[in-house]
């Protein structure tokens, strides 16, 4: 098992520079996480790690079910920790107009008012006010919007979204970046590039808790690789713990999308945690895993549920259609989660059409169905059968290989898994 | 089945329901509740999230209203509702009507009633209405009956039409009953009907009684049907011409102060949908009933409601009825309303529940104001938990022959204290 940040030779697809020159500096310096590479892949980019934050460990590669109002989508925190969730989301914009942060500080942070014992992760605010609100403008100062709430007019600076995160007391914290559209180019990318690396130097000078709570830089730079290598030399250079691949997943190309994770993994360095954000799609986890991301986050999963979609390593199930109204298997057959050890797709098909608790049976199979495709990846980097894995899991997922993604297949054979 | 009273108090029966289910194994206190269900399962909640509950009752309430639909699949299932719907080890009884959601009026016909789920209307006859208990199986179920009284201005032509019907229902159940395998070992209820008509509630509750049926439904007294009095009159009169050794389940009464009526009345069971409809409202109970008068309590006496918000009154109408969750009563509190935004206190303080074990007011009141869809999972955990309670109190005032301590409680959470 590899060292923690030692100065052994990382193994896998061309590197362009030398990581080892960087972990060989120390992690950032006072920061509340340590990681551990227990392994790497001898193929691909892909490695498993523990991830130590301050309220426990995580093990990596691992998939962060998103809280978006401080709770989970009707599941209880007990719920979640049965099915071994380590670290979960909350959005800042939501928590910060609702309850507000000083509400939130009064009750011991987000873990003390939403009762969770293990790790947080908030964004900065950020994303969800350029998606969810029309009228947002930004410019060096911060991010300008109108409340939908009251209308008012609100500046979102890089100070006011550390202190709103501090409040909230997450074990990760994400720095405001300037968000683009992945599907924009110009010079708005590079502009908005340039903002990001000056809004973090300002949200590293804001953070109050650099002893308690890390802050994580965000790679920028659309779908420009120079911009993108421009980000990450002059982020890198930061002393954060740790990074996201932000500016993705936002409907680009998957050819674009799968060129800019790889090549931000190959200048990011290797002794800290990457965070792929967005991305929760089964095939993109572990494609992005091959090419070496550690943590990723996404609503779709728990949202699907709530329409009564079941994830599957075939694909997924409408449960709420005709066809599973005499079905009397569980979701999944193999599936260990509460819901498959108990009800059928019938006994789902009826009850999601009148009680809440239908749609709570599905969010605790979906996010169980996540969490355990991440720890039998984890298991098998460990055992140093990842190729292997990903190859059944590919055959699982498409009835046939030529229903294969192509961008999946070229990403895989980039970091030399190839699919037959 | 058999019912063992152990006190009578003022009308009022204190009594264990024994060798309940299929072998047996199961028991039932009285004066008791069952425990509500939508399709089987109780609204909001999982298995697990229910299990964090102690003491549930034994017996659960599934509801012809939200099973009906699901008719083909049950007989195709063949091993009835309560496997069909993963229940824990539990006595099943099947009801006609969901009672957090009454059905509208103008559908009964001499031959058939009909009952409202997700997908609509079922019309049933006593043929349908049979194969639907061979499908969900139960334990214990209601016979179809004619419950179309509760109107205003019913003629009294009209609520003995319904005693009749109802009566013929039971008779033409009891004769299927026999017929079918699936139902072997469960058990028929008799409903009694009569309106606010004195002399028909007492034939019925006769007639009934003449009948092989395990226990009575007492029905057509829900809230709202008729006032407090002449519920008292028309309950007492009607238990009256029933066997002692036989329980009593009465419909659609839900509040704790109507429930200590009806005990009073004679009546020995209940259904515990009304914390599923404070639930619905957005409020936690939180009336007290522990008949202490120790300093903590006095807290959390205080802590009560003066008031009710008169935005709530109004945004629930003024009847109650419907599918609607009602107006709110006394014996809650309105979360939603922003005095609890940054009140740190657990719903109840002392409160056993998961809710108030693990979260507290200003959460919960954060969860609703956001229309989060944990907040109808914990209140509904606090709700049921706090209802239960409410049983257990009642229970040992009548062992305690306290029963006057326990009212005068309610009493002053209906002033205010
Ligand atoms: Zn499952
Ligand atoms: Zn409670």
């Amino acid at each position: 098992m590899a060292a923690p940040c030692g100065p052994d030779v990382i193994p896998g697809a061309g590197q362009e520079r030398d990581t080892n020159e960087m972990c060989s500096k120390k992690a950032a310096s006072l920061a509340p996480l340590a990681l551990r590479i227990v392994a790497e892949c001898p193929v691909t980019k892909a490695r498993a790690c523990d991830l130590t934050l301050p309220h426990c460990v995580v093990d990596t590669p691992v998939f962060m079910p998103v809280g978006t109002q401080g709770t989970l989508k009707g599941i209880t925190v007990d719920q979640l920790e049965d099915l071994n969730c380590q670290i979960c989301l909350g959005n800042t914009y939501h928590l910060g107009t609702r309850p507000g942060p000083e509400l939130i500080d009064k009750a011991n942070g987000l873990h003390g008012f939403m009762g969770w014992k293990r790790n947080l992760l908030t964004d900065s605010g950020g994303f969800q006010m350029v998606s969810l609100v029309e009228l947002s403008e930004v410019t060096e100062e911060g991010v300008k919007f109108c409340s939908p709430y009251d209308g008012k007019e609100i500046l979102l600076t890089p100070e006011q979204s550390i202190h709103i995160q501090n409040s909230l007391g997450s074990d990760i914290m994400m720095q405001l970046d300037d968000v683009v559209s992945s599907t924009v180019t110009g010079p708005r990318v590079e502009e908005a590039m340039h903002r990001s690396i000056r809004w973090l130097d300002r949200c590293i000078v804001a953070n109050k808790n650099p002893d308690k709570q890390n802050l994580f830089a965000i790679i920028q730079g659309g779908l420009n690789p120079e911009l993108r290598k421009a980000c990450l030399e002059e982020m890198t250079k930061r002393d954060v713990p740790g990074f996201a691949i932000g500016g993705l997943s936002g409907g680009e190309e998957k050819d674009d999308f799968w060129k800019m994770v790889t090549l931000s993994t190959d200048y990011l360095p290797r002794c800290k945690p990457r965070y792929l954000m967005g991305v929760g799609y089964a095939v993109d986890l572990v494609v992005c895993v091959a090419l070496g991301c550690d943590m990723f986050d996404c609503v779709f999963p728990t949202r699907t549920a709530r329409f009564g979609s079941a994830l599957v390593p075939w694909g997924s199930l409408q449960l709420k259609t005709k066809q599973f109204a005499k079905d009397f298997q569980p979701i999944d057959a193999d599936c260990q989660c509460p819901t498959c050890r108990r009800h059928t797709r019938a006994y789902l098909h009826a009850l999601l059409k009148c009680n809440t608790a239908g749609m709570h049976h599905v969010t605790v199979h979906n996010i169980s169905y996540q969490l355990t495709l991440m720890r039998s990846v984890r298991q098998s980097i460990i055992e140093k059968r990842f190729p292997q894995f990903v190859k059944s899991f590919m055959k699982r997922m498409f009835p046939s290989s030529d229903q294969y993604p192509r961008w999946a297949v070229e990403a895989l054979a980039s970091v030399n898994i190839t699919l037959d | 089945m058999k019912l063992e009273i152990s006190r009578v108090v003022q009308g009022c029966r204190l009594g264990t329901l024994t060798g309940l289910g299929k072998t047996g194994q199961h028991s039932l206190e009285t004066p008791g509740c069952l425990l509500y269900t939508r399709c089987a399962s109780v609204p909001h909640l999982t298995q697990d999230t229910l299990h964090t509950l102690t003491n549930l009752p034994a017996v659960t309430q599934v509801t012809l209203a939200t099973l009906a639909e699901h008719q083909e699949v049950l007989e195709e299932f063949k091993e009835g509702a309560r496997t069909f719907a993963g229940l824990h080890d539990t006595v099943v009884y099947c009801s006609l009507h969901d009672p957090a959601a009454p059905s509208p009026p103008g559908y009964t016909t001499n031959k058939t009633v009909s009952v409202w789920g997700s997908g609509g209307r079922t019309e049933l006859t006593v043929a349908r209405f049979m194969a639907l208990q061979a499908a969900v199986r139960p334990d214990w179920y209601q016979n179809m009956a004619d419950g179309e009284t509760g109107q205003e201005n019913t003629s009294r032509k009209r609520v003995r039409k319904a005693v009749d019907r109802t009566l013929s229902h039971l008779d033409e159940c009891l004769l299927l009953h026999q017929k079918m395998p699936e139902l072997r070992g469960a058990q028929v209820w008799g409903v009694v009907e009569g309106g606010d008509v004195r002399e028909e509630r007492v034939r019925s509750a006769r007639e009934t009684a003449k009948r092989p049926v395990a226990g009575f439904v007492l029905d057509g007294f829900q809230s709202g049907a008729m006032g407090d009095d002449l519920r008292t009159q028309l309950l007492t009169a009607t238990t009256a011409e029933l066997p002692h050794d036989k329980p009593r389940l009465v419909q659609g009464v839900g509040r704790p102060d109507e429930v200590i009526a009806c005990v009073e009345a004679g009546v020995d069971l209940f259904e515990s949908f009304f914390p599923y409809q404070v639930t619905e409202r957005g409020c936690a109970l939180c009336f007290s009933f522990s008949m202490e008068t120790d300093p903590e309590q006095a807290v959390l006496d205080s802590d009560k409601e003066k008031t009710i918000p008169e935005d709530v009154v109004q945004e629930n109408g003024s009847d109650g009825g419907g599918d609607g969750p009602g107006k709110m009563t006394r014996f809650e509190m309105h979360l939603r309303d922003k005095r609890y935004r940054e009140d740190f206190r657990p719903l109840v303080s002392g409160c056993p529940c998961y809710c108030c074990r693990h979260h507290q007011r200003a959460y919960v009141h954060h969860l609703l104001v956001t229309n989060e869809l944990l907040a109808g999972v914990l209140l509904m955990l606090h709700n049921t938990a706090h209802y239960l309670g409410f049983f257990r109190a009642l229970r040992r005032a009548l062992a305690q022959n306290r029963l006057p301590d326990l009212k005068q409680q309610l009493l002053q959470c209906h002033q205010g204290h």
